[in-house]
């Protein structure tokens, strides 16, 4: 479990002059108009050890599809190139790229070493004629292959984009099989694009939406394990858990993480009445935010820690809420028509995803924090439960198709309503919980 | 073509839910209290049977869209639940609350929490000792019926009394 987070030691080095500080032509600014997606080439890693073998192409295209895989790059195909790149260090043909519109190119270099794997790049703007930033050298192990090519690709992005970038993290989900009235529920964690999927639970029990901690190190989540549902924490390096609430009488679910990592909120019911609560995992204790007899429920942190972003339906029906983190008055921020449930606080503080129903349609939605600017990004017969990108810009969520053979899949969107896709795993799957970008 | 789509859906629908249902009726809820302490259902002939409690009593109370007050239809089952509790003393039951497929996962929790209690708070009215009777809200998690029409979503809107021995209770 986690074996290549433990042992894959990054080391970042600088080993190019740093390029000159402009911002020629090579630059995507993301916003809300269409954009014509970027031309770029990533042409097989160059192998500079025998044992480096396979490695070069297959890094290369994970890149590739880290990069074309968010809708706003496309990859010029190798049959296309006019030169290869065959040494890391020779000149790049600028010519070359230009004639074939590659506007940008990524070029690098692998080598295998025992157990250790090493990698080179750069990134040049073509049209500019100049490397763009400088290169970079990134070391782990040769498991952990896949992660090194996330991190070129995030910097890639990140460096055209302006854009933190996503693609170095995981995403823990609960894995379904079964049939609807007989469905069988475990905990699984995978890489942000479907590989590398593990089980952390097996499906004896039902086990509903797990969330990631702030530095993705543990997992709370709800478990039927006792026969009522109770939240739980599981630590993901070596997969132990725990209960972390269990009153009797009462059932305690949807659990998040403060930012703090510390405090847990959450959803607790008793007598029939759901309120929010909050836990402190070292000390067990607690205090009670909501105190109302309406369902109160669905609780997320603002990324500094001091709000809290809710649903309830004290108004009559389900509607998004926000409150001081310590409980008190709540100010509803949602008045669309419909209903208004799940809301998550994106990264960047600056917008909540839902889930709202509406006319019989489900849809995923952002809005701002004073409720402005509400836009539903997809419809379905039953979209829910959308989780954010560490960057704030993509969304991913369940969605679940109708009737006697409904099935769950992931699914992931831009916050613009963009790049609507399936996320590939194994089995049916539900309740993603997207993690913050990996160290 | 949409309507011919939707009648069959509907029709598969039905004709699977008509095969399951005796089953369901044969095992006491199959969720909580599956394990130790649940009795053999014995048979719908005896009155002090698990099997004479879900079949000739009722087991269930169903719901409209979005509520969880008790419709006066199913006030006589309710009635009958308590008679047979209060009969029955050696018995404890789990009141297992449900919602239909249409909501999200967090509130269909909450939702069917609140029928499950509406059942409780009812038995306890007439007389059943409040010790004896737990809830547990399974959301939308445990359909018995699967099509995505109103002919399923009216029986997965429920609350089921699943009764177990309450020797150890």
């Amino acid at each position: 479990m986690m074996r290549h987070l433990a042992t894959l030691l990054l080391c970042l080095t600088l080993f190019g002059l740093p390029a000159f500080a402009q911002n020629g032509p090579l630059r995507i600014e993301i916003t809300e108009g269409v954009i014509e997606p970027l031309p770029y080439a990533v042409p097989n890693f160059v192998p500079e050890s025998g044992a480096a073998g396979e490695y070069g192409a297959n890094i290369a295209r994970v890149i590739a599809d880290d990069l074309t895989g968010t809708g706003l790059f496309r990859e010029v195909p190798a049959s296309a190139y006019i030169s290869q790149i065959s040494d890391f260090a020779a000149p790049v043909q600028y010519a070359d790229w230009k004639a074939i519109n590659a506007q940008a190119l990524v070029t690098g270099a692998v080598n295998v070493s025992g157990n250790t794997l090493t990698v080179k790049f750069r990134v040049y703007d073509v049209f500019s004629g100049a490397e763009l930033g400088s290169g970079l050298q990134l070391a782990g192990t040769v498991d952990g292959w896949r992660r090194i090519a996330h991190k070129v690709a995030d910097t890639v992005y990140s460096r055209i984009t302006g854009e933190g970038g996503y693609f170095d993290s995981r995403v823990v989900f609960v894995s379904e099989t079964g049939p609807k009235d007989d469905r069988k529920k475990r905990l699984a964690i995978m890489d942000y694009d479907g590989a590398n999927v593990q089980y952390l639970t097996g499906s004896e029990a039902i086990v509903l939406a797990p969330r990631f901690s702030p530095n993705g190190d543990r997992v709370l989540y709800t478990s039927y394990e006792t026969g009522f549902p109770r939240i739980y924490v599981l630590d993901v390096g070596n997969v132990q858990r725990r209960v972390l609430q269990q009153q009797d009488g009462t059932m305690s679910f949807a659990p998040r993480f403060a930012p703090n990592g510390q405090t847990v909120v959450y959803s607790l019911t008793q007598g029939g009445n759901t309120d929010i609560y909050t836990l402190d995992i070292a000390s067990g204790s607690g205090a009670r935010l909501t105190d109302a007899p309406s369902i109160e429920t669905a609780p997320s942190y603002s990324p500094d820690g001091s709000q809290i972003v809710f649903e309830s339906d004290r108004s009559g029906s389900q509607q998004l809420y926000v409150m001081p983190a310590s409980g008190g008055e709540a100010r509803r921020i949602s008045f669309g028509q419909g209903r208004y449930g799940t809301p998550v606080w994106s990264p960047r503080g600056d917008l909540v995803a839902f889930t709202k129903q509406n006319n019989g349609r489900f849809h995923i939605g952002v809005m701002r924090l004073d409720g402005s600017e509400e836009r539903l990004l997809t419809a379905s017969f039953l979209d829910e439960g959308p989780t954010w990108a560490p960057n704030g810009r993509v969304l991913m969520f369940t969605r679940e198709t109708q009737g006697a053979g409904g099935r769950a899949s992931l699914y992931s969107v831009d916050i613009s309503g963009r790049n609507l896709k399936p996320v590939r795993t194994p089995e049916g799957a539900s309740d993603p919980s997207w993690s913050p970008l990996q160290n | 073509m949409n309507f011919l789509t939707k009648a069959v859906i509907l029709t598969a629908g039905l004709a699977l839910a008509a095969c399951t249902n005796p089953n369901r009726f044969d095992n006491t809820g199959g969720n909580a209290l599956n394990g130790a302490g649940s009795n053999a259902a014995g048979s719908v002939s005896d009155p002090t049977s698990v099997a004479y409690f879900q079949q000739a009593v009722g087991d269930r109370v169903l719901f409209a869209v979005d509520q969880s007050t008790i419709s006066p239809d199913y006030i006589q089952v309710l009635n009958g639940q308590a008679t047979w509790l209060t009969t029955n003393a050696d018995y404890v039951a789990v009141i297992e609350g449900h919602a239909d497929e249409q909501g999200t996962r967090e509130y269909n929790l909450a939702l069917g929490a609140r029928r499950a209690n509406a059942v409780r708070e009812y038995l306890i009215s007439r007389g059943v000792a409040e010790n004896r009777l737990k809830v547990v809200s399974y959301g939308k998690e445990r359909p018995i019926e699967v099509c995505s029409d109103e002919a399923c979503y009216t029986k997965n809107r429920r609350a089921v009394t699943v009764l177990s021995s309450g020797l150890t209770g």
